[in-house]
């Protein structure tokens, strides 16, 4: 049974991990391109909202009639999903950075590219690494919905309790999934705190 | 150098700038000045194309400016801004180096730059170099934000109200800097301020604005003595003698030229000596080039000199020290703002005038009131 679990374990973490991370380059795109186009700002942060009302359920499913059953769909199910926090982070924080600093950066002869990497982008981090803080640990719960669907990870463990209404099955698919939401957002909101302290 | 050709803007109904045209000649230090919103900030800011004017040519040593890239064209150009502006995420060194490394100079050129900068503002380089901005005070940081539009040795640097958020003291020394720079390194600057005052200290030229057109253009002096209009005469206010028959006086008319000074090299002993025998509290150290270094008092020789010691070690610079040059009410205001008895007076090649006590400046006083007094 526990070499079940440490598969399980490592199964979940690889879909989150790849998903967040499909969805981290997307959102900070997408992020960006709401920042530079102001007409699109508000039609990239609505359907980056629209997509996170879908019950995840649902989502999913018309996801496995395009995608079929197994881990895929759970990947993108899972991206458009994580985007929200992403996309409208990057957002605001390219928007906040101080007007002043902006000014000096233009002033001095950036391009703009040179601005949004030397100095919008790095002084948002903190903002943008927040986001994907709360991507990853909403994430992490929702990839147990992957059993519905033919994908692996720690809902496999859990559904087999829930059949067999094992109470001990279903706790073992459970804890880890709170031990490792709770322990990526201890130790991201730590970084984050550093970060921050560098960008003020 | 730079020359405006009837430049005009609007946002929207209102128009900022009016048909706007002067020049400015090459190592000119421009200040200008005007109530909020005449446009001073909005003019400055045509020239390195932060804003484009709607009508009218902006020139820089002749080439028309909208003919420039001007990503490339701020490159050439400094830029200092009230709110400073140092990117946090950057130390000091890559704050100062950001233009020079934009043009892709060597980073061993970069850091030579960074190097020489830092002395000229007598800040070390290893001590400063790898701090980052939120570590400096207020008045550090504005001189890093300066050397910051130095590093590419641009030949004009713009000033958006540089010293606008700092405390008097402070923007003092960082005007006497600035101009000290601007004369050692030749450099035109455009320099935008709502405080008159500092318009007179730092201009060879003032432009006074009003509702987006040029009211005087004229050197301090000329507009002191004619002002074109009644708001500059508001905005000159007590630089003004008013009319009322008081003449204009200066620093030079009223300070004390009896001034006990010893060089940097004297031993305190001796300074005690003279201080009891002349009956004063306190004496004026001089460099050996007879310029002025700081004042020592018997306090502090009392509380921390030795015998023998020499006197340059326990030397201040807390006294406050105007030029022979600046208006009396200016020299009062700062001895009635000071903490110690009196301001010393120094000539324009830095050695001590005089000094001005508030005995002699109650005196004065008295002398323009009911003439001469004993």
């Amino acid at each position: 049974m526990s070499g079940a679990l440490l598969e399980g374990i490592l199964e979940h973490m690889a879909i989150v991990s790849i998903a967040v991370l499909i969805s981290s380059v997307l959102g900070i795109i997408m992020g960006i391109i709401a920042y530079w186009v102001r007409f699109l700002d508000s039609v990239i942060l609505w359907v980056s909202e629209v997509l996170q009302t879908i019950p995840s359920l649902a989502l999913l499913a018309l996801l496995m009639i395009i995608f079929g059953l197994g881990d895929i769909t759970m990947i993108v199910g899972l991206v458009l999903y994580a985007l929200l926090p992403i996309v409208s982070n990057t957002y605001t924080g390219l928007k906040n950075v101080s007007p002043h600093l902006k000014d000096a950066a233009r002033g001095m002869g950036m391009s703009k590219m040179q601005r949004l990497f030397k100095v919008e982008i790095p002084l948002s981090f903190p903002l943008i690494f927040s986001g994907i803080k709360i991507a990853l640990v909403n994430s992490l719960s929702v990839a147990v919905m992957g059993v519905l669907i033919g994908a692996n990870g720690l809902g496999t463990i859990i559904y087999r309790g829930i059949q067999s209404r094992n109470m001990m099955n279903i706790l073992m698919g459970a804890i880890p999934v709170v031990i490792m939401a709770l322990v990526f957002d201890f130790g991201m909101s730590k970084i984050e705190k550093k970060l921050i302290k560098r960008t003020k | 150098m730079i020359k405006f050709q009837n430049v005009s803007k609007c946002y929207g109904h209102t128009a900022i700038l009016k048909n706007i045209s002067f020049d400015i000649k090459q190592g000119e230090f421009v200040v200008l000045i005007g109530p909020s919103g005449c446009g001073k900030t909005t003019t400055l800011k045509t020239i390195n194309r932060l804003i484009e004017p709607d009508n009218g040519k902006i020139f820089i040593d002749g080439k028309d400016i909208t003919k420039a890239n001007p990503v490339e064209l701020r490159r050439t150009i400094g830029y200092v801004i009230q709110q400073i502006g140092l990117f946090p995420n950057m130390t000091v060194e890559q704050n100062i180096s950001i233009v020079p490394k934009l043009l892709k100079y060597p980073k061993q050129k970069c850091q030579e730059i960074v190097q020489d900068l830092l002395a000229l503002v007598d800040m070390p380089y290893e001590e400063n170099a790898h701090k980052y901005p939120t570590e400096l005070s207020g008045g550090q940081q504005q001189r890093i934000g300066v050397l910051r539009a130095l590093a590419a040795s641009p030949p004009i640097i713009l000033m958006d109200e540089p010293f606008g958020a700092l405390d008097p003291i402070t923007r003092d020394s960082l005007q006497e800097e600035i101009k000290r720079i601007q004369k050692k390194l030749k450099k035109t600057i455009v320099f935008v301020t709502h405080d008159m005052d500092e318009a007179l200290r730092l201009a060879d030229t003032i432009i006074f604005m009003n509702n987006g057109k040029i009211v005087q253009m004229a050197s301090p002096e000329e507009m002191l003595q004619n002002p074109a209009d009644s708001i500059i005469k508001s905005f000159l206010g007590k630089h003004m003698d008013n009319g009322n028959g008081v003449p204009k006086l200066f620093a030079e008319d009223f300070m004390k030229t009896k001034v006990f000074k010893v060089p940097r090299t004297s031993r305190t002993l001796e300074c005690i000596k003279l201080m009891s025998s002349k009956d004063v509290n306190s004496l004026v150290v001089l460099n050996d080039d007879d310029t002025y270094l700081g004042t020592v008092s018997i306090e502090d020789i009392k509380a921390l000199g030795k015998p023998g010691k020499e006197i340059a070690e326990l030397v201040t610079n807390d006294v406050i020290t105007v030029s022979r040059k600046e208006g009396a009410q200016i020299a009062f205001d700062k001895l009635l703002s000071s903490k110690s008895n009196y301001v010393i007076v120094l000539n324009d090649n830095q050695t001590v005038a005089g000094l001005i006590t508030r005995t002699s400046m109650a005196k004065a006083l008295g002398e323009a009131l009911w003439g001469e007094v004993l």
